[in-house]
């Protein structure tokens, strides 16, 4: 078992990411916060009603977007995500710009129709299932997933993730028990994301267990406790978790400490929270140390994204709403079955 | 002559041989029980789960999102009500994704009283089952039937979920319910598919070559004809409709019993046809009665075709009690009876607007 403590300093040089790397995901976490914001700003704005999201979770998800393979079909990686996941779907290549459509709930909005809160995307084509409300469900249909990664054969494997308060549904006890079946054992990486509290109530009142990852422990589980706010250390034990899973077919319970730094979200105020770390700020104190990027060159970023993202939702603002004559659209699904197998398999598009 | 539980079997074999069916899984439904109503015995998808509801609905709905072709089982439905948001879920995967994914799930889960199951074994899941958009509901009353719907609803891209009678699990085919290809002898399909009382291991079923039948998701079957009063019924309720209608038929009385076997989505133009046609419809299921799926059949009567009807539309179903009582007065308190049907179809038949 590898099991590592939240916080301890990484050696720099195992750890060490190339420089093109880590101003690469410098750009997606840059660009995952001024979305958030931007969406923030919508929800206050009333251009959307609701927002959620994963302002402090950008280095840790956007090492998951990286590090995903991404494709359509058991061959490739399943994602059940939950709304926290901007900078991960960024990362694999989706525009932000559908995010805010989400917000604004238009009929272009290619993840619900205008349907759904921001940040609950669906996009069959790289295998990311639809992402709902209800927490923890997803730990639920993982092991479904995984069960088809593992018969397809290939190196695909499933990943699960949530936040820590989840864990107390039935459902997190579900996943645990479905991919350590004995002999039946599911190439399933199941992902805490741990920002020590639910809405409002910590999770010290909560949860006696010391981690959450020592759950894991007992179904014999390898598992991993990290500080997923250091770009490094959350990439390289994240490519090393998905290489285990992938490689030995079998489950893998990893946790990482994370902020929120806008409060649950718009219900609890949205408001930016300085007290927790910051994981943007503690890369660019890198970068900036290790002279890869000048500050100038990272403020430019930020204010360039900020207005680009400013500019696109106005434009969003003016696309149609969903036609109340479209209500009954998708209740029922025509698709195909027997062409889509015959096509399935196909590989990434 | 297959029973209500071997065409279900054999409906499955189907699936797992010709339709693509990856995955027959739930509680005790694998080897060596092959489920505690024998549905499915030597089955070679099917496989034991561990005894968690919720993961068997969430592991049907994964398998489904990454285009296996799952067939899962809640044990009793009675079990399925802490798996009602993961059943939300897999009805709403694709009108919340606007089409993106769809949810081919196939969910069996046996209903209703009937054999003495008790406040647990008895429960109805009607009400439950239509309030889930997204889902098709299926309920045979006959082994036909519970063939083809179950072939249906395997080729269907949408979740459906198919309610067995328990009661009716042992009941015979009759003369016009034989699926075809099914050995003539009823001992001898028992011979062919049943596993045999103590060690299986060595046991394999030796399937007779039956064809497909899809009976039609989303259509009704008239189970008798007449121009007196119409039944509007599914499930267990069939057969005692028919008897209930055969002694009428005794008074002079001819009662048309309409088998709906599909609860969502209805057949409104079958149900349509009959009433309008007798005036008089009496609504018959066995889950108790707040906010029962015949009073959605109530409500549509009385609004669509308050005009065409002779008395005002009745529904006859269980009391509203926790469950239904193990001992025997209290079943016959709880569900309706035969003696009860026939009361209230002479009242229906009798009334005079």
């Amino acid at each position: 078992m590898t099991t590592t403590t939240p916080h301890e300093p990484p050696g720099e040089s195992a750890l060490a990411l190339p420089a093109e790397l880590l101003v690469r995901m410098h750009e997606n976490m840059v660009r995952a916060r001024c979305l958030e914001e931007r969406l923030i700003r919508m929800n206050k704005q009333g251009d959307g009603y609701f927002w959620i999201g994963g302002p402090g979770e950008e280095a840790f998800n956007t090492a998951l977007g990286l590090l995903v393979h991404k494709g359509q079909g058991p061959a490739y990686d399943y994602l059940h995500l939950h709304y926290r996941s901007s900078a991960t779907l960024l990362a694999m290549g989706a525009d932000p710009v559908d995010s805010l459509r989400q917000m604004k709930n238009t009929a272009s909005d290619p993840y619900s129709g205008g349907r759904n809160f921001c940040n609950h995307y669906s996009v069959r084509k790289w295998n990311v299932v639809p992402v709902s409300s209800p927490i923890e469900v997803q730990f639920s249909m993982a092991p479904g997933t995984a069960i088809a990664n593992k018969r397809a054969g290939g190196r695909g494997i499933t990943i699960v993730q949530g936040g820590d308060a989840g864990t107390a549904e039935g459902d997190f006890a579900s996943c645990l028990i479905w991919v350590s079946r004995p002999g039946n054992e599911l190439p399933c990486l199941m992902i805490v994301t741990n920002n020590q509290g639910g809405i409002s109530t910590p999770a010290s009142e909560q949860h006696g267990e010391k981690h959450i990852a020592d759950r894991g422990k007992a179904f014999g589980m390898r598992t991993a406790v990290i500080d997923g706010n250091d770009v490094e250390t959350a990439y390289r034990a994240l490519e090393k978790a998905m290489d285990y899973v992938r490689t030995e077919r079998k489950p893998m319970l990893l946790e990482v400490a994370v902020s929120r730094l806008y409060g649950h979200s718009s219900a609890s105020g949205a408001n930016l929270i300085t007290e927790e770390a910051d994981c943007i700020t503690l890369l660019e104190k890198k970068l900036e140390e290790r002279k890869i990027l000048p500050r100038a060159a990272m403020d430019e970023l930020r204010a360039r994204t900020t207005q680009e993202l400013l500019e696109a939702s106005k434009r969003v603002r003016e696309e149609p709403q969903p036609d109340g004559s479209t209500l009954y659209d998708h209740v029922f699904s025509d698709r195909d079955l027997v062409h889509d197998a015959a096509s399935r398999g196909n590989g990434a598009s | 002559m297959a029973t209500l539980v071997q065409a279900i079997r054999l409906a499955l074999h189907v699936g797992e041989e010709r339709l693509g069916v990856t995955d027959i899984f739930g509680e005790d439904v694998g080897p060596p029980l092959g489920g505690v109503f024998t549905q499915s015995q030597g089955l070679r998808t099917a496989w034991n789960t561990p005894l968690d509801e919720r993961g068997i609905v969430g592991t049907a709905i994964g398998l489904a999102l990454a285009g296996q072709r799952p067939v899962a089982e809640i044990q009793f439905c009675d079990y399925a009500f802490n798996t009602i948001d993961l059943l939300k879920l897999a009805g709403g995967v694709s009108w919340s994704s606007a089409g993106d994914y769809n949810c081919p799930v196939v969910l069996m889960t046996p209903v209703g009283s009937g054999i003495r199951g008790s406040i647990y074994h008895s429960h109805s899941f009607d009400a439950q089952a239509t309030r889930l958009p997204g889902w098709k509901i299926v309920m045979p009353s006959n082994p036909l039937d519970a063939y083809g719907l179950l072939l249906s609803a395997i080729v269907d891209p949408n979740p459906v979920m198919l309610l067995p009678p328990k009661a009716l699990l042992r009941a015979k085919a009759g003369p016009d319910e034989r699926i075809p290809g099914e050995p003539d002898d009823e001992r001898a399909l028992a011979k062919m598919i049943d596993a045999p009382l103590g060690d299986r291991t060595r046991w394999r079923p030796e399937w007779p070559d039956v064809r497909e039948v899809f009976v039609p998701i989303g259509k009704a079957s008239v189970k008798r004809a007449g121009r007196d009063a119409t039944v509007v019924t599914y499930g267990r309720m069939v057969p005692l409709a028919m008897q209930a209608a055969a002694s009428v038929a005794s008074e002079g009385v001819e009662v048309e019993v309409v088998d709906l076997r599909t609860l969502h989505p209805l057949d409104w133009d079958a149900v349509k046809a009959s009433v309008k046609k007798t005036s008089r419809v009496l609504v018959l299921n066995e889950d108790t009665e707040i906010t029962n799926f015949g009073e959605h059949l109530v409500r549509r009567l009385s609004e669509e075709l308050f005009y065409d009807l002779y008395a005002p539309p009745r529904l006859l179903a269980g009391a509203h009690v926790p469950g239904v009582g193990l001992a025997d007065n209290l079943e016959r308190a709880s569900v309706p009876q035969l003696e009860g049907v026939v009361a209230a179809l002479r009242e229906l038949v009798s009334h005079q607007p």
